[in-house]
């Protein structure tokens, strides 16, 4: 490389950019390390690309600044920042072929000819596509592409490597084989990556750190453990697969030990914030946190929801189950169990599984209803003809 | 055709052929009216044609004779080597000047967004939605202010109005589906603005440039008003040549100046030929974006 | 922290406004059109407008104006104009919509067809002219064909008078209208007319309710271009028509007083009438467009 852009840390300072008077992204404060795999993400719109086309340069900031170690680089055109970008519809050059598609970069920095064709080769064998070196993009599959597009990238050896939404175009088989590939290349070539998704299953298992965003600010950043087991609020919650988000009423506040109450709910859980007795919040479990009890232990202690199978999916080792309430709360749950539709069902929480999150000033979660708005006018529940009988 | 949409399973065909009968006054109507429409545009081309070619002609369905005569003397009287050549300068000049200035300016409103985009739209549409009259008449008095008019010079400047708009009209799709990513996957490469222009960019555009090229030749060789207001006496082009030799009747043969008008015609079917290599017909027409070619 | 930086570089903090309302040296790229456009459109129209307050014989600065309005000579010739123009452009479009409708689909020959339906807006109205002086002319063939049929005794005069402008203006401007309708109609996804079909509409139905709404917003524009097109009509006015009487159209009395009369200021004021009185027009046929479903069509297009 003639001009080696290594870098201990990369600081985005308060960056941020409106469009005509809208905020797509505000205030966003991160220092990447060398080496680490980021992740951004959020539902659409959430700013992610905004975030990223900016620290690439595509975009001018409209406030803020990004620093490589000591250096400003927000002034930088992006040509000269010396990143690799992968773009989510791949854009390679249709009137080239793979390998000049590959070798596009390393002409641009006008290196020798044999360090072009030696450097061009050997992408090309990383990425396993030898046999189709002299074929135009459009004569090859999506996931070819996409490797025809990764290797551009990494072929500068760049000292940041920029993807957006890099597998979204793939179908599902493929995108568990590109994401294992991806992120075996961010082993064995040590490439700092930040990597743009709104697929959070995917950033969980590829990240070192996730950057979850909504609505243009950031609402958490940490480690796939971290955002999994402590979401700072319900939103990060809602994405992090906390499908059950209910909203009730602080009846018992202590500490981290709650307990809250809805109508016909009544359950122990435990506070992520503080919260005071009487507040609104949102309690959060997941799918697979919900238990089917078995019949006999119907009655048998705390922390039960009474429920009425309505949806039934077979999944394979389980059943994902939509079940109701008898005042109208919505159940996704996850169960081993062979239930059915029509049939009622007691389901547990564990305290420590059920999080409690401040509503404050905001809207309540969407499709969840709330507290005391008329409770038995939405007990929708289909009459089927197994109704009230038990378990088997 | 109705035909061809409905689902056609093999054992419908006998059914399917007695409801296209019975369909059928509607549809003698319509191709009736395509197949006089044919016959009136045969008879347009066909009697020009003919007379240009013919001795004596009266009272006749043919002429008397065949003569090529009326060539040459058209040839020489309408001096038509030099109007050739002044319609191809023009017309070149024309290509040239319009796509230099129209398809810069479409690729920053393909891509970009602006305060007062709209405006500058506008500015670019008018041309195209105004007669030629209109502005032609202001525009060959600010031209001969100038004394840039009367000649060549003003003839081609005339003649850019129209077309730089449409150069910008045609060119701005066609970049708007390119997909913008791929300069930005070039800029992420290292290329500077130049290096995307030259080695992105212009491989990408040249179908277009040509397809905008072709038509713009082809409706500068067949604009007449815009160069009638603002030529002089040698920097006339076919087209108004022909107008000219037609206005003064009397004092040429019919068949000469209808010679004239073969050897125009000829020219425009050349280009039509070319530009139907390019380009769809209704590209020929306006800049409506069409279904693309099976 | 952003505030503080701007506070440190404000040239920084200038550049992140301009670049919020999008504007970067790229648009310099727009530059050399736009100079264009206002040097050889906007100037000229304005110093056309200003020309036509300022008359040559004096008077207010409305004399021009007045003198055109007054005289019935001239002043007819808006009349004229859109007499033939108006009619043209209607009869274009809607012979157009039921011809197109038939070939909207994928047949055998339709690229002949509308090649050879490319042809004569290729050749432009001055040829047509000559073409039709000769075709229909008391002794072209049409003529002859009709006695010779038993039709009519005498040759029927149809050049030199408003048919042979007329007929000009349909060989011109129908393909033109075709071409574009056709392009329209087949932008309409046909699944639409078949789920129409498959909840019960006959054609006729299928044509009212969904297929012409949808076409609408493209045979007002198609309108608008036709009729330009025939707005302008002047050449053919002159050669196929009685340019002293029933064809005396508003471009030739522009036209007369700048090159015969040398009336500039007079000239222009007859160009800036027809170029409102064209305005006034599609202005119409817009806002009468702004009333349908302007959206997508399904179609490939």
């Amino acid at each position: 490389m003639t001009e080696k852009t290594e870098f201990e840390q990369l600081r985005l300072d308060g960056v941020g950019r409106r469009f005509g008077g809208q905020d797509a992204l505000q205030d966003l404060d991160l220092t990447i390390r060398a080496g680490e795999f980021i992740a951004l993400l959020g539902p659409s719109g959430c700013g992610k690309s905004t975030a990223l086309n900016c620290l690439a340069g595509l975009l001018p900031l409209t406030a803020g600044s990004i620093w490589q170690d000591s250096k400003r680089i927000d002034t930088l055109p992006p040509e000269r920042r010396g990143f690799g970008m992968v773009f989510q519809n791949y854009a390679l050059f249709p009137h080239m072929t793979v390998r000049s598609n590959i070798a596009f970069g390393l002409q641009m920095r006008r290196l020798p000819k044999a360090d072009v064709t030696r450097r061009t080769e050997e992408a090309i064998r990383l990425v396993q596509l030898e046999e189709h070196a002299g074929k135009l993009p459009g004569q090859l599959s999506g996931g070819q592409q996409q490797r025809v597009a990764i290797a551009r990238a990494v072929v500068l050896e760049p000292s940041l490597v920029l993807m957006d939404e890099p597998l979204s175009n793939l179908d599902a088989k493929l995108r568990l084989e590109m994401r294992t590939e991806i992120r075996r290349l961010h082993q064995s070539l040590g490439l700092t990556t930040v990597y743009v998704t709104h697929d959070q299953e995917e950033a969980l298992s590829m990240a070192d750190r996730l950057v979850v965003l909504r609505k243009g600010r950031v609402q958490q950043i940490g480690t796939p453990e971290e955002l999994h087991t402590k979401p700072t609020n319900w939103h990060v919650a809602d994405f992090m697969g906390f499908r059950n988000l209910l909203t009730v009423k602080v009846q018992e506040a202590g500490g981290r030990q709650v307990v809250v109450e809805g109508p016909g709910i009544r359950l122990a859980a435990t506070a992520m914030a503080q919260v005071s007795s009487g507040e609104r919040v949102v309690a959060g479990v997941r799918p697979e946190d919900l238990v089917v009890q078995p019949a006999a232990a119907a009655n048998g202690g705390g922390n039960v929801i009474r429920a009425m199978v309505e949806v039934v999916e077979y999944q394979g080792r389980e059943l994902a189950v939509e079940a109701r309430t008898p005042e109208g709360h919505r159940l996704h749950l996850r169960t081993p169990e062979r239930v059915t539709a029509g049939e009622a069902i007691s389901v547990s929480v564990a305290p420590e599984r059920l999080l409690v999150f401040p509503l404050g000033d905001e809207a309540p979660p969407a499709g969840v209803p709330v507290l005391g708005d008329g409770a038995s006018s939405s007990v929708g529940a289909p009459v089927l003809s197994r109704a009230g009988g038990e378990a088997p | 055709m109705t035909a061809v949409n409905a689902p056609t399973a093999g054992g419908t065909h006998a059914a399917d052929r007695r409801r296209r009968i019975a369909a059928s006054p509607a549809a003698w109507t319509v191709w009736g009216a395509v197949v006089l429409f044919m016959i009136f545009l045969v008879g347009i081309v066909g009697s020009v044609l003919v007379n240009s070619f013919g001795t004596r002609w009266f009272g006749t369905w043919l002429p008397q004779g065949v003569t090529a005569g009326w060539y040459s003397q058209a040839w020489t009287d309408f001096a038509l080597l030099q109007v050739i050549i002044t319609t191809l300068e023009v017309a070149a000049a024309v290509v040239v000047l319009s796509v230099l200035v129209g398809v810069p300016a479409s690729y920053v409103l393909a891509r970009r967004n602006f305060p007062g985009k709209k405006v500058v739209y506008l500015a670019f549409l008018l041309p195209i939605m105004m007669p030629p009259i209109t502005y032609g008449i202001p525009l060959a008095t600010v031209l001969y202010k100038f004394n840039l008019a009367g000649n060549l010079s003003g003839v081609i400047l005339a003649n850019l109005v129209p077309c730089v708009p449409f150069v910008i009209l045609t060119m701005t799709p066609f970049i708007e589906q390119i997909d913008p990513a791929i300069e930005r996957a070039a800029r992420m490469s290292g290329a500077r603005t130049l290096s995307i222009f030259t080695r992105i960019l212009a491989p990408l555009l040249v179908p277009g440039i040509l397809a905008s090229s072709i038509l713009v030749l082809v409706r500068t060789v067949g604009m007449f008003e815009l160069t009638f207001l603002t030529a002089g006496p040698d920097s006339t082009t076919l087209v108004v040549a022909l107008f000219n030799s037609m206005n003064a009747a009397g004092i040429r043969a019919q068949q000469s100046v209808d010679a004239m008008a073969v050897i125009y015609m000829s020219v425009m079917m050349v280009l039509l030929v070319v530009a139907l290599r390019f380009v769809n017909p209704t590209q020929l027409v306006a800049q409506v974006k069409e279904e693309p070619e099976p | 922290m952003s505030t503080e930086a701007a506070t440190q570089h404000p040239g920084l903090s200038v550049r992140h406004r301009l670049a919020e309302r999008g504007v970067d040296s790229q648009l310099l790229l727009l530059l050399p059109a736009v100079v264009f456009v206002i040097g050889l459109f906007v100037y000229p129209f304005l110093y056309g407008l200003g020309l036509s307050f300022q008359p040559a014989k004096g008077g207010g600065a409305f004399a021009d104006y007045q003198r055109f309005f007054s005289d019935s000579f001239q002043r007819d010739t808006i009349w004229k104009t859109l007499r033939l123009s108006v009619p043209a452009a209607l009869f274009n479009v809607l012979a157009s919509v039921p011809i197109a409708y038939r070939m909207r689909g994928k047949f055998r020959g339709k690229r002949l067809i509308t090649t050879l339906l490319v042809i004569p807006i290729t050749l432009g109205t001055v040829l047509t002219a000559e073409g039709l002086l000769n075709f229909l002319g008391p002794a072209g063939w049409f003529n002859r064909t009709l006695m010779s049929i038993g039709l009519v005794d005498h040759p029927v005069r149809l050049i030199n008078n408003y048919w042979g402008v007329f007929f000009s203006l349909v060989i011109t401007g129908f393909p033109f209208a075709f071409l574009l309708i056709l392009s329209y109609i087949s932008g309409i996804d046909p699944s639409l007319e078949r789920a129409a079909a498959t909840l019960g509409a006959d054609w006729r139905a299928r044509f009212q309710r969904i297929t012409l709404p949808l076409l609408a917003p493209g045979l007002a524009t198609t309108f608008c271009l036709t009729f330009v097109l025939a707005f302008s009509v002047f050449p053919s006015a002159i050669l196929v028509g009685d340019p002293t009487g029933a064809t005396r159209v508003i471009s030739i009395a522009a036209y007369q007083a700048a090159y015969e009369q040398y009336d500039y200021p007079f000239a222009s004021a007859i160009a800036m009438v027809m170029g409102a009185v064209e305005l006034l027009v599609i202005a119409v046929v817009l806002l009468w467009r702004s009333r349908f479903y302007v959206g997508s069509t399904g179609g490939k297009g």
